[in-house]
């Protein structure tokens, strides 16, 4: 269980190429009898270590983007490639669920707005839930865990029920547990959403610095000055994307 | 997952929900407490029934008049039945398989003592009786061994027929009248319970022959046989039928009944009745297992964020199911055990309180409501479990 099997019924085209690539992927929803259009014709590469930011208003397709690249929706069409393990890219979209889960376990990390921690668990045990997931031996879990616990400064707190903690110290926990499998990718929805500003910033630098280190970071939000701090910004409206903003483009 | 730590997480999560998982389990505790009690008691019960019949010997025939023709009717209440006489017993005791005979004549008749009376069963006999009911003596000697067609004026006391009588007075020696006649106490039986529906502590035996005069009577109430080998068993109710049919001039009018058959189909009787009780036992387990899965499926519509979460951060469909499976397994497991302990200390408990009666769940009792358990388990908890698999990660978090 601890390593992918590659060769499922996905097609084994293997691509070198950036880390994630989607090729013109739609989606549509059902509202009452209405479709309505969640992604439409999405065309998106991104680089490994990249620091992103999706913002738009709402309803125009962020979240939904968000979950198709965490592997935790499917588009109806389309291709979505992702690097997984030695940065070998595969189609998501024609996986089967129980490889999308071993892709979502190893590869992904979610930070989400309302934390989602399970509340009869403490700090640590919630931390160590993904690799409890992937059958790791109670020894190795402790010893990955020690100095992400120390990093994010939960030393005195991992004993703690969710309850027993502040929003931003919440979050700090589910950012933990996002690292612990070592991801490649970061996906972060509205990472400081729940937080007052004080504890929302501490959220962003620790997001930033994990950045620095090398993780792709995929942040969305409605709150402009967060979505600034961006180094490529994506702005989606009814679900397309009608500005993508390299580092490059931004005016001197 | 490793099985610890999805037993650990499984645990965490019922904990968490103390007050559901309690009634869950004892809903369960009760489905196989009943299994394991009906059937201890029914077990018991048919004990008790067999123990009743196998006073008499397994070498032991019976000859009663009558006979169950294709009318139906049962022996006693056909009409025109010639008895089986004194005769007739002696014709059957000079069979050479035939180690011995026990006549049986039955009656009630009012004692007295000095002024005391009581109606008192009479089994009228021979000596042959004591050692074919197993009886003793716990004073004076049996019935003396006389040809079975003399009378002689004597009785053996049954022991509570003797207090009651007697009370702490010597009893030996002394005349009682009955009915008329007199007879004087040579003996006092030990007590010795009922067996076959007779009171032997409440009985007075005397010589046959006496019995046949005290009642009028010519025929026997019963007559027992004892075989000299149990190899002759199979044919040897062919050959008493033989001798019957030449003595009442070709009619066969008396039925042979070995003890082994009758039991065998007691045995039977009281076999499916206990797999009844057992069954009706199985079904509150059933109704365990149905409360057991509405439960689970409250709890998954309950715990939806929490199973997207999991499947977010890598469970598959297959260890999303396997947790709800298990913790339901979890609680079948505990709830049965736990009900089938209570149920075993309450039958001990019954075994010290009814001395003799050997209330004693089989063991199969206690392997079919565990089994039962877990079946229900996992098929009550497959469509709840399937459920939760089935959520979109997304949609369950929302």
């Amino acid at each position: 269980m601890t390593h992918s099997r590659l060769n499922t019924q996905a097609r084994p085209t293997i691509k070198a190429s950036p880390m994630i690539q989607v090729n013109k992927v739609n989606k549509t929803f059902k509202l009452g009898d209405q479709a309505v259009h969640g992604l439409k014709n999405i065309q998106l590469t991104i680089l490994a270590g990249e620091y992103l930011s999706v913002m738009g208003p709402s309803g125009s397709g962020k979240s939904t983007l968000l979950n198709m690249l965490g592997l935790l929706d499917v588009p109806d069409n389309g291709e979505y490639w992702l690097q997984g393990h030695d940065n070998i890219c595969l189609d998501t979209v024609v996986m089967d669920e129980e490889l999308r889960a071993q892709y979502r376990r190893d590869h992904i990390g979610f930070v989400f707005q309302s934390y989602h921690l399970i509340p009869r668990l403490t700090a640590a045990e919630n931390m160590e839930l993904p690799m409890v997931l992937a059958g790791i031996p109670p020894i190795q879990r402790k010893a990955r865990l020690a100095p992400i616990i120390q990093r994010l400064g939960l030393a005195e707190r991992a004993g703690h029920l969710p309850n027993q903690l502040s929003g931003g110290q919440r979050q700090r926990v589910a950012i933990g547990r996002a690292l612990v499998m070592r991801p490649k990718l970061l996906l972060a929805d509205e990472p400081t959403g729940n937080l007052d500003t004080h504890a929302g910033r501490e959220v962003i630098d620790l997001l930033e610095e994990l950045n620095a280190d090398g993780i792709t970071l995929i942040v969305v939000t409605h709150d402009m000055q967060l979505g600034q701090r961006a180094k490529r910004k994506i702005r989606m409206i009814d679900g397309e994307i009608v500005l993508d903003q390299l580092p490059s483009d931004e005016p001197l | 997952m490793r099985l610890q730590d999805q037993l650990v997480f499984n645990l965490r999560s019922l904990s968490r929900q103390r007050f559901r998982t309690v009634m869950q389990l004892i809903a369960m505790a009760i489905g196989a407490f009943s299994v394991v009690l009906l059937t201890g008691l029914g077990e018991g019960g048919r004990q008790f029934v067999m123990a009743e019949f196998s006073v008499l010997g397994k070498d032991i025939l019976i000859v009663l008049p009558g006979r169950k023709e294709t009318s139906g009717a049962m022996p006693p209440l056909t009409g025109g039945v010639r008895d089986i006489t004194l005769q007739d017993a002696q014709a059957i005791s000079r069979l050479r398989n035939v180690a011995g005979i026990a006549p049986l004549v039955v009656g009630k008749v009012e004692l007295s003592y000095s002024g005391r009376q009581r109606e008192s069963l009479i089994i009228g006999t021979n000596e042959r009786f004591f050692s074919i009911r197993h009886l003793t003596l716990q004073q004076g000697q049996g019935l003396p061994d006389v040809a079975i067609d003399q009378a002689r004026a004597v009785c053996i006391l049954g022991a509570k027929l003797k207090t009651e009588l007697f009370a702490a007075a010597p009893a030996l020696g002394q005349w009682l009248k009955m009915a008329g006649q007199r007879c004087r106490v040579i003996g006092i039986l030990a007590n010795s319970g009922t067996g076959l529906g007779f009171d032997m502590d409440h009985a007075l035996i005397i010589p046959v022959a006496s019995s046949m005069q005290l009642f009028d009577s010519h025929g026997l109430f019963r007559l027992m046989i004892e075989v000299r080998a149990l190899t002759d068993m199979a044919k040897l109710p062919q050959q008493i039928e033989q001798v019957m049919q030449q003595r009442h001039d070709g009619e066969l009018d008396v039925t042979v009944i070995t003890p082994a058959s009758l039991l065998a189909a007691f045995d039977d009787i009281l076999a499916v009745i206990t797999l009844a009780v057992a069954a009706i036992g199985g079904i509150s387990l059933f109704v365990a297992g149905v409360l057991i899965m509405n439960m689970t499926l409250i709890s998954v519509s309950q715990r939806t964020a929490e199973i997207g979460l999991l499947k977010a951060l890598g469970a598959s469909n297959k260890q999303v199911r396997g947790l709800f499976v298990s913790e339901v397994l979890i609680l079948c497991l505990v709830g049965s055990l736990s009900g089938i302990f209570v149920a075993q200390i309450l039958l001990w408990f019954a075994r010290q309180q009814f001395n003799g009666l050997l209330f004693i769940a089989p063991w199969w009792a206690s392997l079919l409501a565990l089994l039962v358990a877990l079946t229900c388990g996992i098929v009550f908890s497959w469509l709840p479990a399937k459920r939760a698999a089935n959520l979109l990660p997304v949609a369950a978090l929302r």
